[in-house]
């Protein structure tokens, strides 16, 4: 592959952190726009990881994955230009607004704006859960994790108790050695 | 010095919040009250203008708090950029150092089988995680139960402006697989503001 320029390491994510409402998930679809099918710089399989990994290492998800697809393209300083480039435009729009705009979020324009988007986000969403789907769950083991998985957070909503992510994706590794050992083992019978 | 003090709360804050940028709104509560930076209705104001800006809302956050709180002691706009600033990097730092390690661990260990295993169960997992999060974002955006709670009305139960934009944009998206979801964004923000949306 072609040694990738810092610049457009940087303009790209850029790009991406100036359109990414609605948290990291929303963001999937974009990145997987710009860096799989417009810059070939990673496949959707890579990202499915990267967003695996990014549920149980600490930080913000965006960040996370934008670290590793710059570190994977340039190396360390690849990994710092990505993230800088992701929360570049994002942080100077938060500093204009600390300084000039303080009732910003009433604004009557930004509230409609912002109800219009949160359609949109909702559709970005599924499209995530879409394209990740045929690489996370690729057969019956994986399927009842999933169930099970996603069983227990919507049980929290109507059960009092709550979860926390890291337990879920804790268990989910162990499950998945276990699963790998089981199968390998059948295997070998 | 009050800079470091930035650095290293939110450095503390990016290490130990996993899982997204909600995460990090128990931390900032605890910053709140324990240093006395902001108050708690200047928290949820940090909030709402973090949900409604682009970028991940962790790091929204982290900018908005450093520069209310050095702007808060220096009474002094520069001031509270470069808290601003050095609050997001401390709050991108951790996470920054912990995925470079783990990149050159997986790098290292990608064949290994139990790396594999974990891997093959965390997917599953993760996908489980982005689900219930889009199923939290429609329970929001698409239902309204307040509304149908007081009425006992059905149909005040659905957004239908809402609903149908959505379900118009996945339409279109399923037909006009080329064009950018940026485009949707704009799309949908521009709805939003002529249809009234709020």
């Amino acid at each position: 592959m072609k040694k990738v320029s810092i610049l457009d390491l940087f303009l790209t994510f850029m790009k991406i952190g100036a359109f990414s409402f609605g948290g990291g998930y929303a963001m999937l679809p974009i990145l997987s726009k710009e860096l799989v099918e417009k810059k070939g710089w990673t496949d959707d399989k890579e990202l499915t990881d990267y967003y695996a990994i990014g549920q149980c290492t600490p930080g913000v998800i965006a960040v996370n994955v934008s670290t590793f697809i710059g570190n994977k393209l340039r190396g360390f300083f690849g990994g710092i230009i990505a993230t800088l480039g992701m929360v570049f435009i994002p942080t100077v729009l938060l500093l204009v607004i600390a300084i000039f705009l303080t009732r910003f979020a009433d604004n009557p324009y930004v509230k409609d704006a912002l109800s219009g988007i949160s359609a949109c986000v909702c559709v970005l969403i599924v499209n995530a859960v879409i394209k990740m789907w045929k690489n996370s769950v690729v057969d019956f083991a994986t399927f009842c994790l999933f169930l099970v998985s996603l069983g227990l957070c919507l049980a929290t909503w109507f059960l009092p108790f709550s979860l926390s992510p890291v337990i879920l994706v804790l268990g989910g590794a162990i499950a998945g050695i276990i699963i790998k050992k089981a199968k390998s083992g059948d295997k070998k019978k | 010095m009050i800079y470091l003090r930035l650095f290293y709360e939110f450095f503390k804050v990016g290490l130990f919040s996993v899982g997204g940028g909600m995460a990090t709104i128990p931390f900032l509560q605890d910053i709140s009250l324990r240093l006395g930076w902001f108050t708690t209705s200047e928290l949820s104001d940090m909030i709402a203008v973090s949900e409604s800006t682009p970028g991940p809302i962790g790091v929204n956050m982290a900018t908005f708090a450093g520069y209310k709180t050095a702007f808060g002691i220096f009474n002094n706009q520069f001031a509270g950029v470069l808290g601003g600033l050095v609050a997001t990097v401390g709050l991108i730092a951790p996470a920054i150092i912990v995925i470079m390690l783990v990149s050159k661990a997986l790098q290292k260990f990608s064949d290994n089988k139990y790396v594999k295993g974990a891997m093959y169960g965390l997917r599953a997992v993760s996908m489980a995680l982005i689900s219930y999060a889009g199923l939290g974002v429609m329970k929001i955006t698409l239902i309204n139960l307040d509304a149908f709670s007081k009425s006992g009305n059905i149909f005040d139960l659905f957004v239908f402006k809402t609903i149908i934009l959505a379900v118009l944009i996945f339409v279109l998206q399923k037909i006009f697989k080329k064009i950018h979801p940026i485009v949707y964004i704009i799309f949908s923000a521009v709805v939003g503001i002529v249809f009234n949306f709020a």
